[in-house]
């Protein structure tokens, strides 16, 4: 194993974890549709129990994602949470909401009432994708810091606003709606698949159908963007960084199997949703969404990092950029956590092993009298 | 480095200090509970699958039921914990992320999956998957929680006493040269024992408390009384454990955070045949004068206990916060450095540090590279006393650290006696008369957050002002924000987490209140 394999396979395994995690905010957009779909307490219960089972998946994999990101890429992890404060404070108080308010909320003497612990779910399950889709976004079209190579002070952002300034960038609220409207579908395909009650399986066919088309035009856009656009390259015998016209489509057609992957990540997502939404009696949507949905935003990170490209690109000095090379961990450190990581089969293997056993008939209103439901 | 230290805004290092002690504390509130309850919860889910009893069944449940509303608190300020280290400490975080993010990769990997992918199982799958998973499912829940604290405290062990780690002045960071070292350091393995053996008695504090008022209230006295013994027993067993796992980690204190040991003591000026203060009226307003003083005022002592503790040796020599300053000789003969030695070498590192970053940049000889590498590995030992400008910045505060460590102590003697006390009298089936033992059972729960709480701030306080001993002030491993912005958030993490504690309690009153459903 080479260094250069290992900066590769922990770049695999961050955006595999990202990947994950965007499938996973399912439970935020299944959140987000509290109010709208459910008309009644006990319909609005309904779809809370039904993400409370699942919401421990997401916001572990959002952890882990972190510390691996952390351990694998230090240089990353302190020049945009140190930069970006207030987009990472923002993102971190909506899930905090998140975490108490399954838990507290049906709880006799919870003080703040159901209802608004409710309102802090969607409030997550809007800000959550939102934010988490404008930071990815900065992948692609950079961010505004600087990193001191020759000093200690490692790094600092360019401008006052910390991190907030991603949401002035029309291409990065492009991206966030999209993840947030895809976090909606997946929010839908998960509530159709786990719901008993076939009523309310009915109300998800418009936010499902809506959601749908409004994320198909972003993403195409921002992948139409993306494709034909400049992108961030270096070269790695100088390393140094320089714009490349349409880098990332180069950088699809150079790693050709990836741009397989995305035409079938692709694929997969839509015969998801098309399949849900023409037969009504069709449940598997979740699977095949979301698998598309991994692929796809897997293939997306990886074009962002692989190829001599800079992963996150500095919009205030171009030489500042990130790229898998300057900011990794030591060689020691990278192969001492690829052996760890070779248990990853097995947590995922326990996890899906748990998740079918718990998952054996959908949720209906007994479950809401259950002594522990939410 | 040297000007961003020099125009260092200090209000941010004291803010990302505060904002980070203060997620800590309330961290520590929740994750004692977590990780007792977590224990308490197995053992009485074992006596159901092992009796088939409903009352045991109930009882875990009952327990179950507060351990999920606990449970999402941990989980919660646990992921601003992750956070802050990037977002206030990220110059921190660039220096140290490739020995610590290591094992914070790891616990999310390793422990955290399984924490929450098993405790979904254990509240949801009482109707749904077989008693011997469920049962399965209730131990992995603790088993991850537990290898999650081994992960954490790994880290934070590290921070304390950094070892299998090399400076590497190309990338400007502390690189792993040894996972066993840092996983398996004495250090980690103390704070690892003793850290998990006080949640287990926190938690069996809590047991008995709870199941105390309700023998108090004369309610659902069966449950209560099985909680009891269940509570006592593990409890009185893990305190045990805890007093042997102490007196190890007060000894590897001594060994390795010499200062932080003479501040738990209010120790000033040390010697041979040091005795152990039971008690001393310290100022806890003030930082007392250890410069002029030799021990302070009024105190009682356990003669030679202190010598004892810390060499194993009634005649050991214990250094004192002086005597740290001004440099001693320890008791294998060597010298240990004075502090404007030790500045003198930490500036050494950082001017070698300088040199050997421009010589790189000017493509100098190899040679002359590998002699500046040198000079910076032999003395990065010191180099944090580089960026340290007068003696009182490397005491920390000596009254926090002596009362903390002695409330620690007492409280947990106090519980042992209570533990004994509750067993004495379930064993002489009087214990629901014993209703003055029910009502300091009940006092007992706040007693023991208190305590809790104050183990924490022994070992994080007494070892101010580093980051990473010897190697980084608070000051270096600062991000570059305002702070307005630090202020900002700590104010409103105080908010968030104060109102969440203040709901936690008042649904966990009422759980209590309405019982098991028995």
């Amino acid at each position: 194993m080479t260094y250069t394999f290992l900066q590769h396979y922990w770049c695999f395994v961050v955006a595999l974890l990202a990947a994950l995690l965007v499938f996973l905010l399912f439970v935020q957009g299944a959140n987000s549709l509290i109010f709208s779909v459910g008309r009644t307490a006990d319909e609005r219960r309904l779809i809370v129990n039904a993400t409370g089972r699942k919401w421990e998946f997401t916001f572990t994999t959002l952890v882990t994602f972190g510390g691996a990101f952390f351990a694998s890429y230090p240089l990353f992890y302190a020049t945009s949470f140190g930069g970006a404060y207030w987009l990472w404070m923002i993102i971190l108080f909506s899930f905090i909401l998140q975490a108490v308010s399954y838990e507290f909320q049906s709880k006799l003497g919870n003080l703040l009432g159901v209802h608004t612990f409710q309102i802090f779910l969607v409030i997550n399950g809007i800000v959550g994708p939102l934010l988490l889709g404008a930071a990815v976004a900065t992948f692609f079209t950079g961010s505004n810091f600087i990193v001191h190579h020759s000093d200690f002070v490692i790094s600092e952002w360019a401008n006052a606003s910390h991190g907030l300034d991603a949401l002035l960038n029309p291409w990065n609220i492009v991206f966030a709606f999209a993840v947030a409207f895809l976090a909606r579908i997946l929010g839908c395909l998960y509530l159709n698949n786990r719901l008993a009650n076939e009523d309310l399986r009915n109300h998800l066919r418009t936010p499902l159908t809506i959601s749908s088309i409004v994320f198909v035009v972003l993403f195409l856009v921002f992948l139409g963007r993306v494709l034909l656009g400049q992108g961030y390259a270096y070269d790695p015998q100088t390393g140094v960084i320089f714009l490349e016209p349409m880098k990332y489509l180069h950088n699809l057609l150079t790693m050709w199997p990836l741009l397989v992957m995305l035409v079938l990540g692709v694929v997969f997502v839509l015969f998801g949703i098309g399949m849900t939404l023409w037969r009504p009696a069709y449940r598997r949507g979740i699977w095949v969404t979301g698998f598309g949905t991994v692929v796809t935003v897997l293939v997306l990170l990886l074009c962002t990092a692989w190829n001599n490209t800079a992963y996150y690109p500095s919009t205030a000095d171009l030489q500042s950029s990130l790229t898998m090379q300057n900011s990794s961990s030591s060689e020691f450190t990278l192969r001492t956590m690829f052996y760890v990581s070779l248990l990853i089969p097995f947590v995922l293997a326990y996890i899906i092993y748990a998740w079918r056993s718990i998952d054996k008939r959908p949720i209906d209103m007994e479950d809401i009298n259950d002594e522990h439901a939410y | 480095m040297t000007d961003f230290i020099a125009t260092m805004d200090a209000g941010v290092v004291d803010w990302a200090r505060a904002q980070f002690a203060l997620t800590a504390i309330y961290h520590w509130i929740f994750v004692p509970l977590t990780l007792g309850l977590a224990m308490v919860m197995g053992i009485m889910e074992t006596m159901y699958y092992r009796t088939g009893s409903e009352v045991w069944k109930q009882t875990t449940k009952f327990w179950q039921k507060l351990f999920g509303i606990n449970f999402c608190v941990g989980i919660a300020t646990g992921l601003a914990l992750e956070f802050e280290f990037g977002t206030n400490w990220s110059n921190y975080s660039y220096l140290v992320g490739d020995v610590f993010g290591a094992p914070l990769a790891i616990e999310g990997i390793v422990a955290f999956f399984m924490e929450s992918t098993f405790v979904a199982v254990m509240f949801f799958g009482w109707n749904r998957v077989s008693k011997g998973f469920h049962l399965a499912s209730t131990w992995l829940t603790g088993l991850g929680a537990t290898l999650s604290a081994w992960w954490i405290l790994v880290a934070n062990a590290w921070m304390q006493h950094p070892v299998g780690q090399q400076f590497n002045p190309d990338t400007l960071r502390n690189e792993m040269t040894s996972f066993c070292e840092v996983a398996l350091s004495p250090v980690a393995i103390d704070k690892f024992v003793h850290t998990v053996l006080s949640t287990w008695v926190l938690g069996a504090v809590f047991v008995v408390g709870i199941s105390s008022w309700y023998l108090l209230k004369k309610r659902q006295t069966e449950f209560a009384q099985k909680s009891l013994r269940v509570g006592a027993i593990f409890g009185l067993i893990a305190s045990a454990l805890l007093m042997a796992s102490g007196d190890h980690s007060a000894y590897t204190v001594a060994q390795t955070q010499p200062m932080k040991l003479a501040a738990m003591e209010g120790l000033y000026k040390g010697g041979t045949e040091q005795s152990l203060t039971v008690f001393a009226a310290i100022n806890p307003f003030a930082q007392p004068d250890y410069e002029n003083e030799d021990e302070s005022e009024m105190k009682i002592a356990l003669p030679y206990a202190l010598s004892y503790l810390s060499t194993r040796d009634i005649n050991g020599f214990v250094p004192g916060v002086r005597d740290i300053l001004d440099g001693y000789t320890k008791e294998d003969g060597t010298r240990e450095l004075s502090l404007e030695e030790k500045m003198e070498r930490g500036k050494c590192a950082i001017a070698a540090l300088q040199e050997y970053r421009k010589a790189r940049k000017e493509n100098a000889p190899e040679e002359f590279l590998t002699l500046l590498n040198d000079e910076i590995q032999e003395n990065m030992p010191y180099f944090g006393y580089g960026y340290v400008s007068e003696r009182a910045q490397v005491v920390p505060y000596i009254p926090v650290c002596f009362y903390a460590f002695r409330i620690m102590v007492g409280g947990g003697c106090l519980f042992i006696l209570l533990f004994i006390s509750v067993l004495f009298f379930l064993h002489k089936r009087t214990i629901a008369q014993a209703r003055w033992l029910m009502g300091l059972a009940l006092l007992c729960i706040p007693i023991a957050y208190i305590v809790s709480e104050c183990g924490w701030l022994v070992a994080e306080f007494g070892r101010q002002p580093w980051t990473i001993q010897d190697m980084l002030p608070t000051w270096v491993g600062i991000s570059q924000v305002e702070s307005s912005a630090v202020i900002t958030t700590f104010f409103l993490f105080l908010a968030l987490f104060t109102t969440l504690l203040v709901v936690e309690i008042n649904i966990m009153c009422k759980a209590i209140k309405k019982g098991p459903q028995l």
